[in-house]
């Protein structure tokens, strides 16, 4: 279990994240959604004390993290898998030695059956044969897909995904929000997808959590908010500017 | 004016703190044995392939311009003989290592902090952290030992050569009884000298890769923060060398000339 309480977040005079509240339970399946630049990126990274907030707490099942070692962290967050909006895979390796990466702590493992875990992360998220190349020869989607696989190579308890449909083409989306449904419901992983995409939305998840000018709006079952009367949850829902959000 | 100063003393002041929290974060990494040793044999080898060819032009033309220098001056009292003494002396426990140091920090800590500094912007620090790798186990505490391996190899190199290249230049261009500067120069120059200059090199060595390190790791945001960080870490490292170079003069003849 995830929760927030209060959590505030200032990058200078600029409030990003100012009063967060938000619990997520184990093996559910939520979305966040909100604006861009909205502060959805950083959320994800207080949750697994990537950052610390300025004020408020972050607990993992419990336990308080805000304030922990970083060394202290290394252990919560062996549970966790984190695909980076930027993919933030490593340049200087290989796809291959990319997606072996979080296995090679494993001791357990001999390199053959890394190989072979490797190469069905790969297949999973569609890229099989790319395991030799480098991420700078990689399309934008090629890369996030293949952070995908870093991030679901050793089956973490709970994965927190930033914009991964982001920059896919419609059909490659659409196996992606499968995979990570497919991840939620068989390995009963918590699932957190940061996403503007509200088919995404509607596939994965079973609870929204919308993010607006630093806190959480909203917070309702994804039927519910696609049903919602409220005037900000719907102009994002159905993607409809108002006037002053028109850029001339 | 003052006050300018005093604040850029202080950032300067913060900047030695927190580079001695990393030294103590990657020591304690190492004695832990968090660290990654499968990592260093990669990083020992490129740290000398590296800095080798620079190093050694360096030493070679130290040790002729100072043996030349040298001979000109003792020329006039017919000391020419006690040349080569001279320039060992001074490569040994001075030069060499110094030298080595600030060749090494502009190419090592240079490159180690342009190297982190862009994992750093493109959130492939945070990517490690994410999986449970902490940065100094990984990134730091690895180059740090291979730092302060190479370090007196290729300072030994550095001495090595300017002393041959001293010889050369002594015995070949300016005529000096080859027989008898040999000689003084075994007996003038003793295990101390050598010693010292050791010690020096391993700790410019340390001092180099911490500095790079450090820079990177707190690197500012973009290709500006960047190329901030790697010129940063060059200063830095060359001035915190030569500074502490002098202190460790001090307090290491005073060790030895005591013992
Ligand atoms: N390192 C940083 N320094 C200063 N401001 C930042 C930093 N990272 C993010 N921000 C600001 O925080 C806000 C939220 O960013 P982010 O979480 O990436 O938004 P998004 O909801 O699109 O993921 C942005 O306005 C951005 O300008
Ligand atoms: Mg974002």
């Amino acid at each position: 279990m995830i929760e927030a309480r209060g959590i505030k977040k200032r990058f200078g005079a600029q409030h990003v994240l100012n009063g967060v509240d938000l619990r997520i339970d184990d093996g559910e399946a939520v979305a966040i959604i909100g604006r861009s630049g909205g502060g959805k990126s950083i959320l994800l990274k207080h949750l697994i004390g990537l950052l610390s907030p300025d004020e408020g707490e972050v607990l993992i099942r419990g336990l308080p993290i805000a304030h922990l070692s970083e060394r202290q962290l290394l252990d919560v967050r062996k549970e966790f898998g984190l695909l980076f909006q930027s993919a933030a895979l490593f340049d200087s390796m290989t796809v291959h030695e990319n997606v072996a990466f979080p296995l090679r702590r494993d001791r357990q493992l001999t390199s053959a059956e890394i190989g072979m875990r490797v190469d069905e992360a790969l297949a999973m998220v569609d890229l099989p044969g790319t395991g030799a190349k480098r991420p700078a020869e990689l399309s934008g989607g090629m890369r996030k897909r293949a952070g995908l696989a870093r991030a679901i190579v050793y089956r973490p308890k709970v994965l927190l995904y930033d914009e991964p449909t982001t920059g896919l083409d419609p059909i490659v989306s659409d196996s992606i929000d499968q995979l990570i449904k497919r991840l939620c419901e068989q390995l009963r992983t918590t699932t957190v997808v940061v996403t503007h995409d509200m088919r995404s939305v509607r596939a994965i998840a079973q609870r929204v959590l919308m993010l607006h000018e630093g806190k959480i709006y909203a917070n309702a079952a994804t039927s519910d908010l696609f049903a919602s009367t409220d005037p900000v949850v719907s102009a994002f829902v159905k993607g409809v500017s108002t006037p002053k959000d028109l850029l001339l | 004016m003052i006050s300018a100063i005093a604040s850029r003393f202080t950032h300067a002041m913060e900047g030695l703190g927190s580079v001695a929290l990393l030294a103590q974060e990657a020591m304690s990494s190492i004695v832990r044995k968090h660290w990654e040793p499968g990592l260093l044999l990669y990083h020992t080898y490129f740290i000398g392939l590296k800095s080798l060819s620079v190093v050694l032009i360096t030493g070679a033309f130290t040790g002729m311009v100072l043996a030349a220098q040298t001979y000109f001056q003792f020329h006039k009292v017919g000391m020419d003989t006690a040349t080569l003494a001279i320039v060992s002396i001074s490569m040994c426990s001075e030069l060499g290592p110094v030298l080595s140091g600030l060749m090494v920090a502009g190419r090592v800590g240079a490159s180690m902090a342009a190297e982190l500094g862009t994992m750093k912007v493109t959130e492939q620090i945070d990517a490690l952290r994410a999986l449970a790798t902490h940065p100094v186990d990984y990134l730091v505490a690895p180059r740090l030992v291979a730092a302060t391996i190479v370090m007196p190899m290729l300072t030994v190199c550095s001495i090595c050569v300017g002393i041959l290249a001293a010889y050369v230049v002594g015995v070949g261009l300016l005529g000096i009884d080859p027989a008898y500067a040999w000689h003084n120069m075994i007996h003038y120059t003793s295990v101390e000298d050598v010693v010292m200059g050791l010690i020096k090199s391993v700790i410019f060595g340390a001092l180099v890769a911490l500095v790079g390190c450090y820079k990177g790791l707190n690197c500012q945001q973009g290709a500006e923060g960047v190329g901030r960080a790697t010129t940063e870490a060059v200063v830095f490292s060359s001035i915190t060398i030569l500074i502490s170079n002098f202190f460790l003069t001090l307090v290491l003849t005073r060790l030895f000339t005591k013992s």
